[in-house]
């Protein structure tokens, strides 16, 4: 007959608490959501309000059933996303890939450097929908195009802040290193990668939101293969406004859970080192 | 009294050829304005097994004369001699306790000396790494924190790391730049002695800049007093022969220790003061 401890959950001491982590973000994207739903319903704009996600049946079937497929390119947005999603992971692991390594190769090498940077600043500035002719000329085929366009958008920031990284290994490490004569094999695994990982996953947070911008752009350009591009683009051509919007909505929240997760493994790297 | 103090440690400067040599070296950074001499003809001899200590105002040099010792740095003219070879570049014979520890922090302390071990000797099978890593954490009073990472140790504890490891891979001379500098008196006192009981069953040779005359009479053989730079020189020898095992009340006691500690202060603030001070 043991009473049951008293349970350390208090809801009115808990709400006193988060409150005021709660209530202005509902507050804010409350007011938001009104105010775009009052200018669509006044007339003030042709953009359907967001009520609109409901209110219209075919959006509402989107919105509930995701999982649907009719074959072809009639599908539910989880398939459109997953495709999407894979397109990234392969332009994204190949950026991450020669990003890093191409990152410490210019980041040790001091006339390498030298020799590089001014090309890599210059392609960084080039936008992600300028790639696309290019990169159909060089493939001649939407898919690898398609991935070439998110690796040449998503590589610049993880190239650059890996060799920043590498640069800023502390000189005492580097001496550590000498004074110990080291072999190249252990200075890299045990002072180059671990003293640079922080940047390097600076990097990798900047890039996935770039390559999510990326595949937007190249789908969009490119239809024919399902994504979530191609969803936009399709709703476009048929005028449905409110399919546009759910599209859109999607690709905001799905760009926003990819950074979180990075967000999330930068910390998990940075505390368990 | 004086007879159970008495040392039987022989006269180290009596001793053979020396460990280390530094004949005529000079030392000079180039500059838009040409060459900067920050070290000009600085002869020394250090016979194996002595304790070094250098003092001298900033800028003086203190640090590069040390890093041609290193390997950190080649010297313009002159040389210096480890046993009659010259010193060619960085090796774990010659290890460094660097100024600001420089521990790796994402590692544990354990891993921070292993790490050395494994660079050195990778010869050696783990079992037996392990316990030299051990016997060296313990040596410097550090068993407990061996798993803690380096960013939770305090500044004393880091530097006992940092002593650890160097002391773990067995070098032949071991230099130490201003070492207990960052730290308060109480841990300042407590290292000393360490590095004292350390040196004293290790037998290695040292070299170690410092700031502190008191820490200087109380560690070394001989204080080496430079003269200011630009073109810095080796200005006095003094020879600390306290008996040891030393004991800090014991030579606080003795009445040299306020003669040598009054011509080192005589050295370093009227004849070589630094510039500021004359100014001020």
């Amino acid at each position: 007959m043991t009473t049951a401890p008293s349970s350390g959950f208090n809801l009115a001491q808990w709400w006193k608490r988060s409150r005021k982590t709660i209530l202005p973000p509902l507050f804010g994207i409350g007011g938001f959501l009104l105010f775009w739903q009052l200018s669509a319903s006044l007339g003030l704009t042709k953009l359907s309000g967001p009520l609109s996600l409901w209110t219209e049946e075919r959006t509402r079937d989107l919105l509930l059933y995701p999982f649907f497929d009719r074959g072809g390119l009639d599908k539910g947005l989880f398939w459109h996303t997953l495709s999407s999603l894979s397109r990234v992971a392969l332009g994204y692991t190949l950026a991450a890939v020669v990003g890093i390594g191409v990152g410490i190769a210019v980041g040790l090498n001091q006339a390498l450097n030298r020799a590089f940077d001014p090309l890599f600043q210059f392609l960084r500035m080039v936008a992600p929908l300028a790639w696309v002719p290019i990169a159909l000329v060089m493939f001649q085929q939407n898919q690898p195009a398609a991935i070439f366009v998110i690796f040449i958008t998503s590589i610049w920031p993880i190239l650059i802040n890996t060799a920043e990284g590498v640069r800023q290994i502390p000189q005492d490490y580097r001496n550590v290193a000498l004074v110990l004569q080291m072999s190249k094999k252990r200075f890299f695994t045990k002072i180059l990668i671990p003293s640079a990982l922080p940047y390097i996953f600076t990097g990798l947070r900047i890039s996935i939101g770039l390559a999510w911008l990326a595949i937007i752009a190249a789908e969009i350009v490119m239809p024919g293969t399902p994504g979530i591009g191609f969803f936009i683009w399709d709703a476009n051509q048929n005028g449905y406004v409110s399919d546009i919007v759910l599209g859109v909505i999607w690709i905001g929240a799905i760009g926003l859970i990819l950074d979180r997760l990075m967000a999330w493994l930068q910390t998990r790297i940075a505390t368990g080192r | 009294m004086t007879s159970t103090l008495r040392s039987d440690r022989s006269s180290p400067a009596a001793a053979g050829a020396p460990l280390l040599r530094f004949e005529q070296l000079g030392m000079a950074y180039p500059t838009p304005k040409g060459p900067y001499p920050v070290l000009e003809n600085v002869n020394l001899e250090v016979q194996a097994g002595e304790f070094v200590c250098l003092i001298g105002h900033s800028g003086c040099g203190k640090s590069t004369l040390l890093n041609t010792v290193s390997g950190f740095a080649k010297p313009t003219s002159g040389r210096v001699l480890l046993k009659g070879q010259p010193i060619q570049r960085p090796g774990p014979d010659r290890m460094v306790v660097f100024q600001g520890y420089a521990l790796l922090p994402w590692l544990s302390a354990y891993d921070n000396v292993h790490l050395a071990i494994d660079s050195v000797k990778p010869q050696l099978a783990e079992r037996e790494k392990r316990e030299i890593v051990m016997e060296h954490l313990e040596l410097v009073g550090l068993t407990q924190a061996a798993e803690k990472l380096i960013t939770q140790l305090s500044g004393g504890m880091k530097q006992r790391v940092a002593i650890a490891r160097a002391l773990a891979i067995r070098p032949e001379v071991l230099i130490l730049d201003e070492p207990f500098g960052a730290l308060d008196a109480i841990t300042k006192e407590e290292l000393q002695e360490e590095l004292l009981k350390i040196w004293n069953t290790q037998k290695c040779t040292v070299l170690m800049i410092t700031h502190d005359i008191d820490e200087a009479l109380f560690l070394a053989d001989r204080l080496v007093m430079m003269t200011n730079g630009p073109s810095a020189a080796i200005g006095e020898v003094l020879t600390i022969d306290f008996p040891r095992p030393r004991n800090r009340e014991d030579i606080m006691e003795d009445p040299r220790y306020y003669e040598l500690r009054n011509s080192a202060l005589d050295f370093l603030y009227n004849r070589f003061a630094h510039d500021h001070d004359e100014a001020g």
